[in-house]
């Protein structure tokens, strides 16, 4: 077949098709409205957009939050300070830990308690592991939202690694409830810190490695992030950004440099900034914070004091069974701290840490009972997912899950 | 300070700088445990916030908390913290209202009011002048009532569950298989509410057979 017979093949089939039409192809596409989830994998549980589309590009985008809404913030003003700690394990469900952390530094900062240094040291040594297995789930999420499939796979094994070591600290693999105001609730083994010391020698930066080294230069990983979702440096502050989204914009902004809570304070990291403000910077910023926890629990282990993990105050850390035993005066203690709790003094506080999300606050009310008259929480994913239209305007629909997954979103944080 | 709670460094004069820059609008401040809040009107808080932004380098709103205080003739306390990250310093400014006086809104200054203002409403029912979109946001769609409020019950009012006949979901008035419990811990020397047993005869009774309280009923 000629190419003058193809052509004239061609023109046969097009008048066929539209045959009163004269300019062909051009069909008028009106703005079309979609709903993307609750119930789709992408987007990172139950959120759901709705979304207004000319063709294929978004030209506004509304997050309709709350279908995981548990009332977190009304059940705990009717629970002791004590009994309202697990609801925190239940807020961001992938970093546990982070989320006691804040709480239990606010009642610590209304009583003035101190803590012993080796319950500090534990603390900052699994908030750190804690981020290592956000960043596990989240990368891996990522890159399985734009597309790759092996890398997710991989650092669900190191996550895996992860949760067997909370499971050895506090007997549960994810709703943990191990900090306590005034330290941690009790020591961990030797064992399980030479474990975990191997583990960050060896396992974690091979497999880890092996994974990003599969995305970090991949071709199509950069074609689907590079370039998406540009947020400059005033928007991320006026949106109130924070964390590696904050980082991800070129802010060096990290609580645990600027505000050290605990024994940050003399831990040696650093803090990485993206360049060019996009969703692949925001996904290699996570990268860098991964080797940094790292090297942050290295510091933690080797300086790591022996003695008590929790305040010796016995009005707000109950004492230990063996002592029970031995001590009226302990079994009096215990037998108060559970039923009425410890009484806060009256006063407010806005305690905030860095969590592997960003900036996770809390509220504290306190009216001088042994329960919180308001705790608010501050979620990070709410003021990230409010950004979501900003930031996916003028893309391409695909292009959302890239932007949604370089967010970190967890709904029960964001709903609370 | 003992406590391991995150070290904000202190901002010497920072008070008298923003009470004088704001003028009228200072009703009072208070600095404990190293948090500086500041009481201002209602009415100015929009610009208050702006002055915060421009001239003090508070350039985060971190966060909108309400709180309701019931007793109080302007019920509820409408709490925003501010962040600068160049001075390193946070920043608290409170104002308070009742379900009728609108607080305006400061979404033209910070755009991340926007739904900060919708969860203080959906909350608390605190209007906001000048929010282009204040529905609901965490509560269910069709949903009545400000959950927050102290006078709202922890359980509720209705419930929903699935009807096979109906073949939908369906909600109904919330029913209790339980009573709620809530035990008093507090200890009898420091000021329970009700007559402990063995306490009757205390005031005086009429004559016959004493009946004794039980735990939690009042007389």
């Amino acid at each position: 077949m000629s190419a003058s017979q193809l052509d004239a093949g061609i023109e046969a089939m097009r008048a066929e098709t539209t045959p009163a039409d004269p300019s062909v192809g051009d069909v008028e596409i009106q703005n079309y409205t979609i709903n993307f989830g609750p119930q789709h994998p992408a987007a990172h549980g139950v959120l759901r957009l709705v979304m207004e589309l000319d063709g294929e590009i978004v030209e506004r985008l509304d997050p309709h939050v709350g279908l995981l809404h548990r009332g977190t913030e009304k059940l705990i003003e009717y629970k002791t300070y004590m009994q309202a700690l697990p609801y925190f394990d239940r807020l961001d469900y992938c970093s546990p830990l982070a989320m006691e952390h804040s709480f239990v530094l606010g009642i610590e900062k209304l009583l003035d308690l101190e803590v012993p240094l080796r319950g500090q040291y534990l603390r900052v040594f699994f908030a750190e592991l804690t981020r290592i297995s956000n960043h596990m789930l989240n990368l891996g999420a990522h890159v399985m939202d734009v597309g790759a499939m092996t890398p997710n796979l991989w650092m669900f094994e190191l996550r895996e690694d992860c949760l067997n070591f909370f499971e050895r600290m506090s007997g549960a693999r994810m709703h943990h409830n191990y900090l306590r105001p005034g330290g941690v609730h009790q020591d961990v083994p030797l064992k399980l810190l030479t474990d975990i010391g191997d583990w960050l020698d060896t396992r974690l930066p091979r497999l880890f490695g092996d994974a990003i080294s599969l995305v970090a230069d991949n071709r199509i990983f950069k074609q689907r992030n590079v370039d998406i979702a540009v947020v400059s440096k005033e928007d991320a502050l006026k949106w109130g950004f924070s964390g590696p989204m904050i980082r991800g914009s070129g802010i060096p902004w990290d609580i645990r440099k600027s505000q050290p809570y605990d024994v940050y304070g003399r831990m040696e990291f650093d803090v990485p900034v993206g360049t060019k403000f996009d969703c692949y910077d925001r996904f290699m910023v996570r990268v860098e914070e991964v080797y940094q926890s790292a090297r942050i629990m290295r510091q933690c282990l080797n300086e790591m004091p022996e003695g008590p993990v929790a305040s010796l105050d016995r009005k707000v850390v109950p004492p230990k069974r063996a002592e029970m035993k031995q001590s009226m005066e302990a079994l009096i203690h215990h037998f108060k701290l559970y039923t009425e709790g410890f009484h806060v003094p009256v006063g407010e506080v806005y305690v905030a840490t860095e969590s592997p999300k960003g900036e996770f606050g809390v509220y504290i009310v306190a009216d001088g009972s042994n329960k919180p008259y308001r705790v608010k929480i501050r979620p990070t994913a709410f003021s990230h997912l409010q950004a979501m239209d900003m930031m996916s305007r003028g893309h391409m629909l695909a292009d959302t899950t890239a932007i949604l997954g370089a967010m970190d979103i967890v709904f029960g944080e964001c709903d609370r | 300070m003992a406590s391991p709670a995150p070290l904000v460094p202190v901002r010497e004069g920072i008070v008298d700088a923003v009470k004088a820059a704001i003028g009228d609008a200072f009703l009072s401040a208070k600095d404990a445990v190293g948090e500086v809040s500041i009481d201002v009107r209602r009415e100015s808080i929009a610009d208050v916030i702006a002055t915060l932004q421009s001239e003090f380098e508070y350039q985060q709103l971190m966060e909108i908390a309400g709180v309701d205080y019931p007793e109080r003739e302007e019920r509820f306390e409408v709490v925003y913290h501010l962040l600068s990250v160049t001075k390193n310093h946070r920043i608290r400014i409170r104002v308070s209202t009742d379900e009728e006086k609108p607080v305006p809104s400061i979404v033209d200054i910070f755009p991340v009011a926007g739904w900060l203002e919708r969860e203080v409403f959906d909350m608390y029912g605190v209007l906001f002048a000048g929010n282009p979109d204040l529905r609901r946001i965490l509560t269910d769609y069709g949903f009545t009532g400000h959950p927050q409020r102290k006078d709202f019950p922890l359980t509720g009012y209705v419930e929903l569950r699935y009807s096979e006949e109906q073949k939908r979901v369906v909600y109904e008035p919330v029913k209790l298989a339980q009573d709620f419990r809530s035990f008093d811990f507090l200890s009898p020397w420091e000021g329970a509410e009700y007559i402990l047993p063995g306490d009757e005869k205390v005031e005086g009774e009429a004559p016959g057979a004493p009946t004794p309280a039980a735990a939690g009923e009042k007389k």
